[in-house]
């Protein structure tokens, strides 16, 4: 809990999100500004949308396709609130142009499991109430998960870092890491 | 389903929102219904008002408190549930929608439990109904009311006759009126109220279903943006409409005033947009300059309050051998919601509804009304969950915004603010300063003077002052203004909603003692003074400020007098609820008696102390004593909390997970205000505006343990509890600093910097 290593820790995953995406705070430029027609998989399916190339994959999942998991927190990628799983990875969508997708599957939080049969990571967020206003979940619930499939046994260590860019204002952090850490351990098991 | 008051109104039906199980969770979908009739008045005296029985005995209610992230749908949920004594899967309740709920006017100040929960309002109409149906059903069943027996919405008899809710009142009006003397269910026989009923939405929550006030989507709806001045006090001079006319997808750039917006097809459109626009401003006034901002602030002219003075003050300091004076400053601080603040306006000839996450559906309709010329009758506000806001983030700006753009095109408009935008302008937590001075005799503070400066510009708009936050002053409307006025003597009772009187003194006003403590030679004179910046209430307000100020000199009394921190606190004080939670929280966090700070401080390595702070939130409204274990690294000077210990008594308790998940992070969210949060600026602009600048501790911390005890106390009324545990965590940190290091910092935020500098000057 240092602010330096917040920092730090912050300026990786930004950095690792640059490395991946567009800068944020560029618009594009509007005389290349022309609608086109994009296919997409979103959570198993296959959907076409005419937008902009350049439009945030966020604005694409939460307008066009009306998706309530990610959402937008910064736009800058500071934060985690826009989260999707792209490739295996987690990929803050307020920075990901929609055109960078191409024909790879992009799964939402609400891709990864359903109210009647949520996801093991969503059932142990549920079992421990590890929530307030829960705003943040996409990043915090998609992030840990991306972690667990890679590395099923990360270390506590590995976990922090990994969730070392995603915020929660509400401050539930304590229920949060204690519902990743129960989903690690049942699925180890 | 039907939301309609007017067909409510017309017919002769009940108020009743049809649902099933299912739709349960998700509970603003409802807020989509069937426009309603925009009646002024929602009688709150009438049963009709807040309950309602359909035709299938499940019940409707509505309140006028809405749920912030914090838990209150489902606490009040619990609550109609246990007095109409019906599962809680039979309750649908419906939240601050203008078209149907009662005005309780502002979510806010840790007020929904002690406004609904205790004999008014919400639990008073559920406790009415209740009897009023028993009633009904003696007369049915031609037996006792006292005889007979209710459960799931079926009263019986002792001759075995049954009747049900909806054959007694199905979509009928009670026509009653609140009963004053309906029983509440006592505490000891509660089954739902008071049980840790998981919290309703988090199914709904972690699958990324549930609908916030960003999702909200309708048919043919556009995209807004906001061009906020580029400076504090900037004014716009001229706007180029021709710099965006080749944007794709433009609908119109709107200037009213300072107001610049612009409305695009969609989002990534209205962005574009709302950067290329160019716009000329006159410049603002300038800033003060930040390194000296505490001494200017202490310097302007004030509107006082005299909180209590028992005249002698001066006299005892002058006369006493030892007085101890010391000044603590605490800086603006933002909501710095997840989420920046969104809404969503529909503005019709006849009819306007807005969609907002409010925490003052009725405030925000009036003043909704009054920027747009509409009858205030044609407009309805409907609460739908925003991010978690902690107060007066940008909800009602974002909101006003909605209104203007969507008055603008004539077409529904989304509007979510840049995360610079929701920084750079929202109401901030009022910096602070606090200057105490007290004086000693034989162990005891026989006298303690206390004068806190507030900055403050605007605030909630309320019903008329549309000018308190960013979109109303750009509109042309002022802030409410702060005018100097010398403080007069307080009358009546001690009134102490901001804590600006310290727990330790009795608080005498008009012959009765409204504080928690004994020391008798007292004065509290609170000055609010105008603020560059927009401020209004951010979790906490003022109480935080003062409660650091306070706890941690009441630490450096204790320390001077040689004494135990928790031992001196409990000599000054009389209140016995204080007393308790202060000696349990010495109970669980194993205190032991010892000199502060430590003996034989360690020099270098990591230093570790415990610190303690405790309050009466403002004065009557819950009670909390905290114990921060923190570890201090003596070359950097940065703080690691490790571990907090916190012990409340909240009166009878609603839901106890509730609670704590509410508590747990308070405390989180008091230590990452505590060590790191702070709005800076430069000349003319703020300059915190996004997470670099204005850093908030990410997941990845190596969070502290917190245990929270909770004194489950019946018998008296139910309190607040939403900012009690975030208002003692600054001083408890402050003080386990001093514990381990000998170092007394009195300025918020304990940077790694600070705490160096003032480590660097302990002898």
């Amino acid at each position: 809990m240092v602010p330096r290593r917040w920092l730090a820790l912050f300026r990786e995953a930004r950095i690792k999100d640059l490395q991946r995406t567009a800068e944020p705070e560029r618009a594009p430029d509007a005389r290349k500004i022309a609608m086109s027609k994009i296919s997409l998989k979103v959570n198993g399916r296959l959907h076409t949308v005419d937008v902009d190339r350049s439009t945030p994959l966020l604005f694409v999942l939460a307008d066009e396709l009306g998706l309530r998991g990610p959402k937008f927190g910064c736009g800058m990628a500071q934060c985690g609130a826009c989260t999707v799983i792209l490739r295996r990875q987690v990929v803050r969508s307020c920075v990901m142009p929609v055109s960078a997708v191409g024909q790879d599957e992009v799964t939402t939080l609400e891709g990864l499991g359903t109210p009647e049969k949520p996801h093991p990571i969503q059932q142990a967020f549920i079992e421990e109430g590890a929530a307030q206003c829960g705003f943040c979940l996409s990043g915090v619930i998609l992030t840990a998960n991306a972690v667990l499939d890679e590395k099923p046994n990360a270390s506590d260590e590995e976990m922090r870092a990994a969730l070392g860019g995603v915020m929660c204002r509400c401050f539930a952090h304590l229920r949060m890491l204690r519902a990743i850490r129960k989903y690690a351990d049942a699925r180890k098991t | 389903m039907s939301l309609s008051r007017r067909d409510f109104l017309k017919g002769c039906g009940a108020l009743v929102v049809t649902f099933s199980a299912a739709s349960l969770p998700s509970p603003y979908a409802i807020a989509q219904g069937p426009f309603g009739a925009h009646p002024s008045h929602i009688d709150p005296t009438k049963l009709d008002s807040w309950i309602a029985v359909g035709g299938d005995g499940n019940v409707t209610a509505y309140a006028g408190k809405c749920d912030l992230g914090q838990g209150m749908f489902t606490a009040q949920t619990q609550l109609v549930a246990e007095e109409l004594c019906v599962p809680l899967g039979r309750v649908r309740l419906i939240q601050c929608d203008t078209s149907v709920c009662p005005d309780e006017g502002t979510t806010s100040g840790s007020q929904s439990t002690p406004t609904n929960f205790n004999t008014s309002n919400l639990a008073q109409a559920a406790a009415t109904a209740r009897e009023a149906l028993i009633t009904m059903a003696a007369q049915q069943l031609g037996e006792n009311a006292d005889q007979l027996t209710v459960a799931d919405g079926v009263i019986s008899g002792k001759s075995g006759r049954r009747v049900t809710y909806e054959e007694l009142i199905g979509n009928k009006r009670f026509n009653l009126q609140l009963s004053a003397t309906a029983k509440r269910s006592p505490a000891s026989q509660w089954t739902v109220l008071g049980k840790p009923v998981p919290s309703l939405d988090r199914v709904w929550l972690m699958t990324g279903q549930f609908e916030f006030v960003h999702n909200v989507r309708l048919p043919g709806m556009l995209h807004g943006r906001v061009v906020r001045p580029p400076q504090v006090g900037a004014t716009v001079a001229s706007v180029d409409e021709g710099s965006v006319r080749q944007i794709p997808g433009l609908m119109k750039v709107v200037v009213r005033n300072s107001f610049v917006g612009v409305v695009a097809e969609k989002q990534a459109q209205a962005i574009d947009a709302a950067r290329r626009l160019k716009v000329s401003w006159k410049p603002g006034t300038g800033l003060p300059a930040q390194k000296t901002f505490y001494d200017t602030l202490r310097k302007q002219p004030s509107r006082d309050v005299l909180v209590v003075d028992s005249k002698d003050v001066e006299q005892r300091l002058a006369a006493a051998r030892t007085v101890m004076r010391a000044r603590y400053v605490h800086p603006y601080q933002m909501h710095g919601s997840l989420g920046t603040s969104c809404a969503v306006a529909d503005v019709k000839p006849d009819s306007t509804t807005v969609w907002s996450a409010t925490q003052s559906v009725y405030p925000t309709r009036s003043i909704v009304a009054k920027l747009l010329g509409l009858p205030l009758d044609s407009v309805r506000v409907i609460f739908v969950r925003g991010s978690g806001c902690y107060g007066l983030n940008g909800a009602d700006a974002v909101s006003f915004d909605a209104a203007v753009l969507s008055h603008a095109v004539g077409r529904p408009v989304r509007v979510q603010l840049s995360r610079q935008d929701e920084m750079a302008w929202e109401n901030f937590g009022s910096a602070c300063v606090v200057e105490q001075r007290a004086a000693f005799e034989a162990g005891r503070i026989i006298a303690w003077d206390c004068e806190n400066w507030t900055a403050s510009k605007g605030g909630r708009p309320g019903y008329d002052q549309p000018g308190n936050v960013i979109t109303g002053e750009l509109l042309g409307y002022v802030p409410e203004p702060i005018t100097p006025r010398a403080a007069a003597e307080p009358t009546g009772e001690l009134r102490n909603r901001s804590n600006a009187a310290p727990s330790y003194v009795r608080g005498r006003v008009a012959g009765k003692c409204g504080g928690a403590g004994t020391v008798r030679s007292e004065r509290v004179l609170s000055h609010t003074v105008t603020s560059p910046f927009f401020t209004g209430p951010l979790r906490s307000p003022s109480r935080i400020q003062n409660t650091f100020a306070h706890e941690c000199f009441m630490d450096e009394l204790s320390a001077r007098a040689k004494a135990d921190p928790i031992e001196f606190r409990v000599r000054h004080l009389r209140d016995e609820r204080l007393i308790a939670v202060l000696k349990s929280a010495a109970e669980a966090a194993k205190w032991e008696k010892r000199p502060f700070p430590k003996p034989n401080l360690a020099k270098t390595g990591v230093a570790s102390g415990r610190g303690v702070a405790c309050v009466v939130y403002e004065g009557n409204n819950g009670y909390v004593a905290l114990i921060a274990d923190v570890d201090v690294d003596m070359v950097s000077g940065r703080v690691q909390p490790r571990k907090f210990v916190a012990v409340l008594d909240c009166g009878p308790i609603s839901n106890p997970d509730g609670l704590r998940n509410q508590s747990e992070g308070g405390i989180l969210q008091g230590m990452s205000r505590a060590l790191v949060e702070e709005v800076t600026w430069d000349d003319k602009r703020v300059i915190s505006t996004d997470w670099e600048s204005y850093p908030s501790p990410y997941l990845g911390i190596d969070v502290p343990t917190v245990e929270i005890i909770l004194l489950n106390r019946t018998g008296v009324p139910a309190t607040g509890a939403g900012e009690t545990a975030i208002t003692v965590v600054a001083a408890a940190i402050g003080n386990a600093i001093f514990d381990a290091t000998d170092a007394r910092i009195r300025q918020v935020p304990f940077t790694a910097e600070r705490v160096r500098a003032a480590l660097g000057a302990v002898p």
